[in-house]
C-alpha cells in the first residue's frame, strides 16, 4: 500500500507528469499522467487496477514479468509491438518476459470534462511512433533508473557503476539482481528531481532490431479476439438496412414477417440526428432488426418490407460529378482556394518554349476493411461499457457521452486489435447506432454491418480530377507548374470552415512545390451528398498519382530518361523550407529514388521488353520511391517486380516497417488496378467485393523488395508512406510496356479501353 | 448410497428403442456436435454464435474475401455459404483446430509467425486454412499454385503469406 506515492511525480511538461506507485504484490508501476484538476493523490482503489488507472505503461511484477501497455489501437500497423518495444528498450527489459496489454480508453473525470490518461491515442494516422518517441521513452528510462537505485542499495555499489541487461542489473564484480527481485524496493525509491536521461542510440538493444507481431500466436491460432468476436452473454444481435440514399427517408415499413421470424426480438428505426456532423451520428436512415443470434437477425432482415423515398440528392451520379469537374477545369472561374502561388506562372508562361497539359481522373473509393463495422454496447444506469473497433477511442467516447449524458469516467471503451482501419474507423457512426439501439431495446446490443452495408454506406474517398500544366523553357528547365484540382472535400458536412476544406484534398508542400520557381496550386470544391471521410494515404494518394504520372509525361515530351528528368527537377541535395513548418530534404529524396532505380536495374529502361516505371514522394519528413517492372501479355498485366525505398529516420522495428511498406505498396497497387465506387441516381452501385475487386494474389507482385535507408533522425510514421508513389510507378511502367498513358483510374479498365 | 435391504433388481434391458433422432451430427475440430436448430443455418454462424469459435471470421454474405474459410475434410470452403444440413457426418476443421492437441502449431501457423505474415490479422485464419488445404493437396506448391489462393487482404500481407507457405512446404517452419 503506497497511497502516499501518488504524489511522487516528475514534471515532464506543462500538464504531464511521470509517476510511480507500488502496485499489488510489490509490483513497480510507472506511467505518465496528465495533471488532474486538483492533482489529487491517487485513490487507494488504484491498487486493484494500477495498470490501467495510472495511465501506466510499465508494470514489473515480483516474478519478473514486465507488462507494457500499448496505448494506440493497432489496426494492423504494428504499433502494439513497436510502442512497447520503445519502452522496453529504455528499460533494458528482456523482451521474452514482456507481455503487451492493449490499453482501452483512459478517461478521467475533470469537472464533467474528459481528461485523457494516455494522451495521444490514435491509430493509423502515421503519428503513433513520432508521438511515442517524444514521451514513452521517458517511462522506460524512469523505471530503469528506479531499479538501478534499488540495486545500488542492495548490492552496495553506486548506481552509476551498475549496468542493466535483459531484465537484470549487473554489478562490476558479476553479482546480479533481477528486475523482479528489485521491483518492490524500486517502488519505494524517492524520485529524482528531473526525469532521468534517455539512452544514447548506441545502447539500443531492441530499437532497430526486428520483432514479430506480439499478437501473432493468438492470431494464427484463432484466439485473438476482435470486437466482432465479443458476445457478452445475452446481447442482442442487430443487423441493419440503410436507406440507399444518404438523405432519403423511409416511406413505408411492414415489420410483420420480420417479427414473425423465430429469434427476432424487435425492429427499430434509426435516423441521423440533425445538426450532428458526419461520423458522429447515424450515417443514413436505417432499419435495424434485433434478434437473439446473427442468423435469426439476418433472416428477419430479409423479411422486412421497406420502401424508401429518395432525398434531394437522388439525381447525383459519380459520372455527373466528373463532368461537372471537367467543366470547372475547362472554365476560368476563380478557385475555392489558391493553395500555393510561388513566383508568377502567368509571367513564366510567356517564356515557355513548351507547354504541357494533362488531366487525370480518379474514382471514388471505399475502405473495404476486413472486419466490417461493428460495436458491442451495454448500458447500465450509471455506466456504459463498449467494445469498439476504432482508430480513435477518444472520438468514440464523445459519441457515447453525447448520447448517454454519462460522466466522462462512467464510459468504458475497450479497443481490441482492429481488423483494418484505413481511416474508416476515425468515424463512429456505427457506435452511435449501437448506443441508440441499446437505449431503445433496453438490453446489450452487438451491432454487425453486413458486407453490403459496409460497401454501400461508407465515408468514401471522393473522386477527383487534376488538371496539370507544365511550362518548360528553351533550356528544357521546368519553370512553371500549374495544378488545378477538383474534388468533394472530406471536410464538408463535418463543420470544417470553407477556407480549410482543401486541407483534406491536397498539400501545399507536395511535389514539385519548392522545386519549380513558378508554382501555383488551385483547389475547386465540389458539392456532394455522398458521405466522405479520411482515407489511408489521403491526400497524397491521389495527388502523387497525378503529379508523378505527369512528370513522366514531361520526360517523354522532352525525350529524356524519366529518372534523369526527376533528378534534374530535384536539383542538388539541399534542405528546402516549404512553408507551414514543413521542409524537403532533396538529398534524401534523390537517394531513395536512386536506390530503387539501381535495384530495378534502371539502365535497362530504354531497351527492356518489359516496362519500367519510377515515382517518388515525400510525406511529413519521410521519403519514398517505387520502381516497378511490368510485362503485358495480351490482356494480362503482370507486375514482375516492385522495389520500394524509404527513409523514415530511425527505424524502431525493421520487420514491422518492412511489413507496412510492402503492405501499403500492395494496397496501393490493388486500389489502382480495379476498384471504383460509382453512384447513379444517388445510389452507390457496389455492394460487395465482387463489384469492388481488390487484387487477388495472382495480380500482385510475388515480392516487394523493401530498401530501408538507415537513419538517426527522430522516427517518422510509416503506415501509409508507401501508398502514394506505388500507383504512378505502375502507370509509368505500363506506359513503357504498352505506349498507353493511363490518365484515369482504375487502371485496368482504362488500359483495356485504350489498348 | 448403500441400501441395507436392497434386493438385486431385475436387470432391465439396456436397449431402449429410439426414434431416429432429429438434427445433424458433425465433427468440428475432432469433437462431435449435434445440431438440432435450423438446418439452413450457415456453418459460420453455428461456429461463431453457437460454439463461440470466433477464429473463423465474417467476410461477407458470399464469403468473397476468404476470411471465413474452414476445412470440410481436406477442402477449404467458405463457412457462410455452407448450410448445416450439408455437413451431416462431415468433419470440419477451423483455425482453432489446426494446432495439435498439445498446442504445438501446424507448420504453416509457425511459418506465418516466422515470416510475420500478418497485417491486421483479421483475414489470417482464412489464409491459413487456404494454405493448409493447398499443402494437403500439393505438399510442394509452386508460385502458380499459391497464386490461386482466393483470399483478399487490404493490409497487403500477400507477399509474406507466399513466403510462409514456401517456408512451411520446405520444412523450415520454426527455423531461423
Amino acid at each position: 500500500m503506497s497511497n502516499e506515492r501518488g504524489n511522487s511525480t516528475i514534471r515532464l511538461g506543462r500538464r504531464r507528469f511521470l509517476q510511480v506507485l507500488a502496485g499489488t504484490a510489490g509490483a513497480l508501476v510507472v506511467g505518465i499522467r496528465l495533471a488532474d484538476a486538483a492533482d489529487a493523490p491517487l485513490p487507494p482503489a488504484l491498487l486493484g487496477d494500477d495498470f490501467h488507472d495510472l495511465g501506466a505503461y510499465v508494470r514489473i511484477d515480483a516474478d519478473g514479468l514486465v507488462l507494457i501497455g500499448a496505448r494506440d489501437p493497432d489496426t494492423g500497423t504494428g504499433v502494439a509491438t513497436a510502442l512497447p518495444r520503445i519502452i522496453a528498450d529504455e528499460l533494458d527489459a528482456d523482451w521474452e518476459r514482456v507481455r503487451v496489454v492493449a490499453l482501452g480508453l483512459g478517461v478521467r473525470n475533470d469537472n464533467g470534462q474528459p481528461k485523457w490518461t494516455y494522451g495521444h491515442q490514435l491509430g493509423g494516422t502515421g503519428n503513433s511512433i513520432p508521438a511515442a518517441w517524444r514521451d514513452l521513452r521517458q517511462v522506460g528510462a524512469l523505471a530503469r533508473w528506479l531499479l538501478l537505485q534499488a540495486a545500488a542499495r542492495r548490492l552496495g555499489v553506486s548506481a552509476n557503476r551498475l549496468r542493466c541487461d535483459a531484465g537484470t542489473v549487473i554489478a562490476p564484480d558479476g553479482r546480479r539482481a533481477t528486475y523482479g527481485s528489485l521491483a518492490a524496493d524500486a517502488s519505494q525509491v524517492a524520485l529524482p528531481a528531473q526525469a532521468p536521461p534517455v539512452k544514447a542510440a548506441s545502447s539500443y538493444q531492441l530499437i532497430g532490431r526486428p520483432a514479430g507481431d506480439v499478437d501473432a500466436h493468438a492470431i494464427v491460432t484463432g484466439q485473438a479476439r476482435y470486437a466482432i468476436d465479443e458476445h457478452l452473454g445475452d446481447a442482442l444481435v442487430a443487423v441493419l438496412v440503410h436507406c440507399p440514399w444518404p438523405d432519403g427517408t423511409l416511406a413505408r415499413i411492414d415489420t410483420g414477417d420480420a417479427l414473425a421470424q423465430s429469434g427476432v426480438v424487435k425492429v427499430i428505426q434509426l435516423k441521423p440526428e440533425p445538426g450532428q456532423p458526419h461520423g458522429m451520428t447515424v450515417i443514413a436512415p436505417a432499419v435495424a432488426v434485433l434478434a437473439t443470434d446473427t442468423w435469426a437477425a439476418l433472416q428477419g432482415r430479409a423479411r422486412l418490407k421497406l420502401e424508401w423515398k429518395p432525398g434531394p440528392s437522388a439525381d447525383e451520379s459519380s459520372s455527373g460529378l466528373e463532368q461537372q469537374a471537367q467543366a470547372i477545369l475547362a472554365g476560368t472561374a476563380a478557385p475555392t482556394t489558391r493553395v500555393r502561388d510561388d513566383g508568377d506562372v502567368d509571367v513564366a508562361g510567356k517564356k515557355a518554349s513548351r507547354r504541357l497539359e494533362a488531366t487525370y481522373v480518379q474514382p471514388w473509393l471505399a475502405h473495404a476493411t476486413a472486419e466490417p463495422m461493428n460495436c458491442l454496447v451495454r448500458l447500465d444506469k450509471d455506466r456504459a461499457s463498449l467494445v469498439v473497433p476504432t482508430q480513435a477511442p477518444q472520438k468514440a467516447w464523445a459519441v457515447v457521452q453525447r448520447l448517454t449524458g454519462l460522466q466522462p469516467a462512467q464510459i468504458d471503451i475497450r479497443v481490441p486489435r482492429v481488423g483494418g482501419g484505413y481511416g474508416r474507423r476515425l468515424d463512429h457512426d456505427f457506435v452511435a447506432e449501437a448506443v441508440i439501439l441499446a437505449q431503445a431495446v433496453g438490453k446489450p446490443v452487438r451491432l454487425l454491418w453486413t458486407r453490403d452495408e459496409d460497401f454501400g454506406h461508407d465515408f468514401y474517398r471522393s473522386g477527383c480530377v487534376h488538371q496539370l500544366r507544365a511550362i518548360v523553357d528553351r533550356k528544357r528547365q521546368l519553370i512553371g507548374w500549374n495544378q488545378r484540382m477538383v474534388s468533394a472535400s472530406a471536410g464538408s458536412l463535418r463543420g470544417v470552415p470553407e477556407d480549410r476544406l482543401w486541407r483534406s484534398e491536397l498539400r501545399a508542400d507536395q511535389l514539385p512545390a519548392g522545386l519549380v520557381p513558378n508554382y501555383r496550386s488551385d483547389w475547386y470544391a465540389q458539392a456532394s451528398a455522398m458521405p466522405r471521410g479520411p482515407f489511408r494515404g489521403m491526400p497524397h494518394l491521389s495527388n502523387a498519382f497525378a503529379v508523378e504520372s505527369f512528370i513522366d509525361e514531361i520526360a517523354h515530351q522532352l525525350r529524356e530518361d524519366p529518372l534523369k528528368t526527376r533528378l534534374r527537377i530535384l536539383g542538388e541535395p539541399r534542405e528546402l523550407a516549404l512553408g507551414g513548418g514543413t521542409s524537403l530534404d532533396v538529398g534524401r529524396l534523390r537517394n531513395v529514388l536512386q536506390l530503387v532505380a539501381d535495384r530495378i536495374v534502371w539502365k535497362n529502361w530504354l531497351h527492356s521488353i518489359n516496362g519500367l516505371g519510377l515515382a517518388c514522394w515525400h510525406v511529413d519528413g519521410a521519403y519514398v520511391a517505387h520502381a516497378v517492372e511490368v510485362a503485358l501479355q495480351g490482356q494480362t498485366l503482370v507486375v514482375r517486380r516492385v522495389a520500394c525505398a524509404i527513409d523514415v529516420g530511425r527505424v524502431v522495428n525493421p520487420l514491422g516497417l518492412e511489413g507496412q511498406i510492402a503492405g501499403a505498396t500492395l494496397d496501393a497497387l490493388s486500389l489502382a488496378l480495379h476498384p471504383a465506387i460509382t453512384f447513379k441516381d444517388g445510389q452507390v452501385q457496389q455492394h460487395g467485393y465482387k463489384d469492388y475487386p481488390l487484387a487477388t494474389m495472382t495480380e500482385l507482385p510475388r515480392d516487394v523488395e523493401v530498401i530501408t535507408v538507415p537513419g538517426d533522425r527522430e522516427p517518422c510514421g510509416a503506415s501509409f508512406l508507401a501508398m502514394p508513389s506505388a500507383a504512378p510507378a505502375l502507370a509509368n511502367a505500363v506506359f513503357r510496356a504498352s505506349a498507353v498513358r493511363v490518365r484515369r483510374l482504375p487502371l485496368m479498365k482504362e488500359l483495356m479501353r485504350l489498348l | 448410497m448403500l441400501q441395507a435391504h436392497a434386493l438385486p433388481a431385475e436387470p432391465a434391458s439396456t436397449i431402449v428403442p429410439e426414434k431416429a433422432r432429429e438434427g445433424i451430427d458433425v465433427q468440428i475440430n475432432g469433437e462431435s456436435f449435434h445440431h438440432t436448430g435450423d438446418p439452413q443455418m450457415p456453418l459460420l454462424w453455428y461456429l461463431r454464435d453457437v460454439l463461440r469459435l470466433t477464429g473463423t471470421k465474417y467476410g461477407g454474405e458470399h464469403g468473397e474475401n476468404g476470411a471465413d474459410l474452414v476445412l470440410v475434410g481436406d477442402t477449404a470452403v467458405s463457412a457462410v455459404t455452407v448450410a448445416m444440413h450439408t455437413l451431416a457426418g462431415k468433419s470440419v476443421t477451423t483455425v482453432e483446430g489446426l494446432a495439435a492437441g498439445d498446442g504445438s502449431l501446424h507448420p504453416l501457423q509457425q511459418a506465418f509467425i516466422d515470416e510475420d505474415a500478418i497485417g491486421c490479422g483479421y483475414c489470417t485464419p482464412g489464409w491459413l486454412i487456404a494454405g493448409v488445404a493447398l499443402l494437403r493437396r500439393k505438399p510442394k506448391p509452386d508460385d502458380g499454385d499459391i497464386d490461386q489462393l482466393p483470399n483478399l487482404c487490404r493490409c497487403g500481407c500477400q507477399t509474406r503469406v507466399r513466403r510462409a507457405i514456401k517456408r512451411a512446404a520446405a520444412g523450415k517452419a520454426g527455423q531461423s
